[in-house]
């Protein structure tokens, strides 16, 4: 479980990656270094925001998830359709089409994710009306902004909503219905989320809040979007009914549809992984009062901004509102869902230090010293050339032993002058005494052993980290 | 001799967009260093409200933020107009801050009496016209 703690399914296509600086630079939790020429994300940073993805320019940031042949590896499977995979058709005005091609796929049932949001809607209605003393509440729902939390913002861990994401209450009741049906064991039943973004990869394997998720696989809505075209021609009165969620449910996927169930107006939602940062840092230091619900989606426009669909967000946004335009708000209600079972966490999430520079204060105290010592002697431009973000990110990887001050090109460049130098009046030195003392000629052999060493790994940020490794 | 560090922030006079900046770097650095989140916060917190303090009332001045093994301590240094009855400015509630100021939803009369409610120690030391210096103390 342990080593599953910081799993992330952002991932870095090597053959792609031209080592440029430009992932480096929009990562908001500064977790991607560029050394020896390729980026590396380090797994304990990521939140699985997916913003690497969105702004590389060479395509090598990537998401992994399952391929949809994984249908074939139960006897019995049920799709959990993410509401946002609706709003990728053009003029849909009925669910059903979506949800019947995806029989026709090879699915032998579909759950939708927005009848379950429409329990979770109703719980959190409840939960926050018995402990409005404890409010504002921070919305669970978006892995990636549980895990920026549990890595930041540790005042905030205990402000999280503690009920299941609908996806996962989905999962559940889906199970539950599908042993009924078939009498199958549950093993042999596989529930496939067809998912907008790659942090819900990480979360069916590595659950926050729970120990272990109830979803089997996760599938792209990108792989199966155009798979369920040819299937989407039929006759609609020939369609079997099969849609169960309202406006509430489908509303989901959008920045604001959460809280839109919530039915408060004391709320706040914001999406977009640098304005709910903004939002994280105002509510840590009580800023924002009068607050019941703050609402918080990594992406732009909530989760049909996901870097695994292929609609633009906003026009998604716009046809949420077309769809769920004569639906009721919701349809489903927990008095009449006996197989949703407990929507509450089992589990509490724990705060995750990453960002600590030592084991100890004291050690601490004192790395941090050095980080200021360092970060004083950098130009301060943030060029990115070393292959961290900032100047400030430099000094704490020198200060945490991954990185060499040679890494800053400034440096180096001041050093080679300075050796340069060295070498020049070693050499005028020859000049006037005629020939070198034994010491002076092993000087100046030592300097342009130097020379040649950093100007070989000029341009080669990490070249002198991996150096002093080897030596090791 | 305990280990101790010391970063200096300069706020800028009457921006309002750019209070917090010092308090929030201040906060990063507190996280870094692995202080517990409850310290944080009222670091955080007095910070922030002394922060604001300096922006309406004495067109900015300079904070420096000590840490130490047993202690975080703030010197919160203005050139401002100094506070002519600190009991009545300790006072929930109680604000000398000008309308516009108000209506950006600033000067509620809340910042001296959280600061001095999020910090273990505070001491004021004041004089007309030459300006104003806050210490507080947050301990560890």
């Amino acid at each position: 479980m342990d080593k599953d703690k910081f799993m992330r399914s952002v991932r870095l296509k090597e053959s792609a990656c031209q080592g440029c600086i430009n992932c480096i630079k929009h990562c908001p939790t500064q977790a991607i270094r560029v050394h020896n020429g390729k980026a590396h994300i380090i797994d304990k940073f990521c939140i699985d925001c997916g913003r690497c993805i969105r702004y590389c320019p060479h395509h090598a940031k990537i998401a992994v998830y399952d391929p949809l042949s994984v249908i074939n590896n139960f006897k019995y499977t049920v799709a959990l359709p993410a509401p946002s995979l609706y709003t990728q058709y053009n003029n849909l005005t009925n669910v059903d089409i979506v949800l019947n091609a995806l029989l026709k796929l090879g699915f032998d049932d579909v759950y939708e994710v927005s009848a379950a949001a429409e329990l979770v809607s109703e719980a959190s209605r409840e939960y926050i009306k018995e402990h409005m003393d404890e409010a504002p509440f921070i919305s669970s729902a978006c892995p990636s902004v549980i895990r920026l939390i549990r890595v930041k913002f540790p005042s905030l861990i205990s402000r999280l909503l503690p009920i299941k994401a609908p996806v996962e209450v989905a999962a559940e009741i889906a199970r539950a219905r599908a042993v009924k049906k078939t009498g199958l064991d549950p093993e042999d039943i596989g529930i496939i989320f067809i998912s907008p973004c790659p942090s819900k990869v990480s979360y069916a394997k590595a659950p926050l809040g729970i120990e272990k998720s109830n979803i089997d696989n996760v599938v792209a809505i990108k792989d199966v979007y155009p798979l369920l075209l040819p299937h989407m021609k039929q006759d609609e009165s020939q369609l079997i009914p099969l849609s169960s969620s309202g406006r509430i449910g489908i509303g989901w996927s959008n920045a604001g549809g959460e809280v839109a169930g919530l039915l408060t107006e004391n709320y706040l939602a914001a999406d977009g992984i640098v304005n709910i940062l903004r939002v994280l840092e105002e509510l840590e230091d009580e800023k924002l009062h009068g607050l019941t619900f703050v609402e918080l989606s990594a992406c732009n426009g909530g989760c049909v901004g996901g870097t695994l669909t292929v609609e633009n967000a906003y026009i998604a946004t716009t046809k949420t509102k077309r769809l769920v335009k004569y639906q009721p708000v919701s349809k489903n209600h927990l008095s009449e869902n006996p197989d949703a079972g407990n929507l509450y966490w089992a589990d509490n999430v724990e705060y995750e230090p990453v960002f600590r520079l030592g084991n100890t204060f004291k050690e601490s105290l004192k790395m941090m010293s050095d980080v200021e010592e360092l970060t004083a002697r950098f130009p301060g431009l943030d060029c990115g050339s070393c292959g961290a973000p900032t100047c400030q990110t430099l000094a704490e990887d020198i200060v945490r032993g991954d990185a060499t001050p040679n890494d800053c090109i400034y440096v180096l460049r001041a050093n080679i002058a300075d050796l340069s130098h060295k070498i020049k009046d070693l050499a005028s030195k020859q000049k006037t005494d005629g020939s070198l003392s034994d010491s002076s000629s092993e000087l100046l052999d030592s300097y342009i052993r130097t020379l040649t060493a950093e100007l070989a790994s000029f341009g080669v940020p990490g070249h002198a980290r991996k150096e002093v490794s080897k030596e090791e | 001799m305990s280990e101790q560090l010391t970063f200096t922030y300069t706020i800028d006079g009457n921006d309002f967009t750019r209070a917090g900046e010092a308090s929030s770097s201040v906060k990063n650095k507190l996280k870094m260093l692995g202080v517990g989140s409850d310290a944080i916060r009222k670091v955080a917190i007095a910070m922030y409200e002394g922060e604001i303090n300096m922006v309406i009332h004495a067109d900015g001045g300079v904070i420096t933020v000590s840490v130490s093994d047993n202690d975080i301590t703030m010197v919160l240094a203005d050139k401002g107009p100094g506070i002519p009855d600190i009991s009545k400015a300790m006072q929930e509630g109680y604000s000398t801050a000008r309308e516009e100021v108000r209506s950006l939803g600033f000067g509620a009369g809340m910042g001296l009496p959280n600061m001095k409610r999020f910090t273990d120690e505070m001491h004021i030391d004041t004089e007309l016209g030459k300006g104003t210096t806050i210490t507080m103390k947050v301990h560890l």
